[in-house]
């Protein structure tokens, strides 16, 4: 499909749908990567996402939340997997594998039960990608503040290890927030101002240039920039 | 459908048809789109094929050639727009999968033997 099609299925909307809003908003799911020619001949890296039409699932209101947002739900799951309470808070709308919040300043023509899809987005659109980032384990200094390693030969014991750490008497302790080795990765990371190259309503795909935080099957959230 | 089924199915859209079976040590003439300020011409490019990167979608060869006595060698998407035709004008024989002996090699001693007709 060429690229004017797609945009034009951005055009339809069912009955059923959320209302139109400047910042469509969409959770979905990481695929994977491909390279992307684009009509100039151009060759590109596209991450791919994938994501069936979003539930409405709840709306939140000023008088009986004290804010307002949105709540959506994405991802087809078989209702044994679910909990009672959660099943409950989905009654009669289909199981719901992720639910995600999105505050929005006006929350009027949304309804619980509406949808929306990946018609929301147009190739050319800009969007900003959130994701939970692959988890590295227990990194050291160097991989994880790009600290200078020390020398690799002559004896030296200090390849991989973090200098001096403070002064002496004064202050007599170790300065909080002093970088040093933990656990790396699984952060929540916005990739900002993505190109989106394609928009499939039909098999509920988006392709984005570039790379996007999180492992395959990983859940992101797709706003519109 | 699964991750591999949606990703082969968008590869699928972009891959081309009908394009001839290349292997190392043929010799191809690749006909390129060029852009020039703002003037698109055909460039065709003829030399052996010194490796071929199989990845369905990112299948590549790399092509060899001696041009004005200097070796280029110019590696080809061969499922880019930009590559309009990729003709094989002879077989060689290669008995290796990449021919980097053959940047070590000038003149004749460059040349593969022709691919004997299988029947």
């Amino acid at each position: 499909m060429t690229e004017e099609q797609a945009q034009s299925q951005t055009q339809q909307t069912a009955s059923t749908d959320a209302p139109e809003i400047a910042n469509p908003f969409l959770l979905g799911r990481k695929v994977g990567m491909l390279q992307h020619f684009r009509p100039d001949g151009t060759v590109v890296g596209a991450t791919i996402i994938s994501a069936e039409p979003n539930v409405v699932t709840f709306v939140r209101t000023r008088e009986r939340d004290g804010y307002t947002a949105v709540q959506i739900g994405y991802g087809a799951i078989a209702e044994r997997r679910m909990t009672r309470p959660a099943l409950g808070h989905l009654k009669g709308l289909s199981p719901l594998r992720e639910l995600r919040e999105i505050r929005l300043d006006d929350v009027s023509g949304f309804e619980r039960g509406q949808q929306i899809g990946v018609g929301r987005f147009a190739a050319g659109d800009k969007v900003h990608i959130t994701g939970v980032s692959k988890g590295k384990g227990f990194q050291g200094p160097v991989h994880l503040h790009h600290f200078k390693t020390g020398p690799k030969t002559h004896g030296s014991d200090h390849y991989k290890r973090q200098g001096s750490v403070g002064a002496g008497t004064t202050p007599g302790r170790v300065l909080k927030g002093m970088r040093m080795a933990r656990k790396m990765g699984v952060d929540r990371v916005t990739v900002k101002n993505l190109e989106i190259l394609r928009s499939d309503a039909d098999r509920g795909v988006l392709i984005v240039k570039g790379a996007i935080p999180g492992a395959r099957n990983a859940i992101v959230l797709v706003r519109k920039a | 459908m699964n991750n591999r089924d949606i990703l082969a199915s968008i590869a699928a859209e972009q891959v081309k048809t009908g394009l001839p079976d290349v292997r190392p040590g043929d010799t191809v003439r690749v006909a390129v789109r060029v852009v020039e300020g703002n003037r698109e011409r055909t460039q065709s490019f003829e030399g052996t094929i010194m490796r071929v990167r199989n990845g369905g979608l990112d299948r590549q060869i790399t092509v060899r050639r001696i041009s004005n006595g200097v070796g280029v060698e110019r590696t080809f998407l061969m499922h880019s727009p930009r590559v309009e035709k990729i003709e094989i004008v002879r077989r060689g024989h290669a008995r290796r999968a990449a021919l980097y002996f053959l940047r070590e090699r000038v003149g004749k001693a460059a040349t593969l033997r022709e691919k004997r007709k299988t029947t």
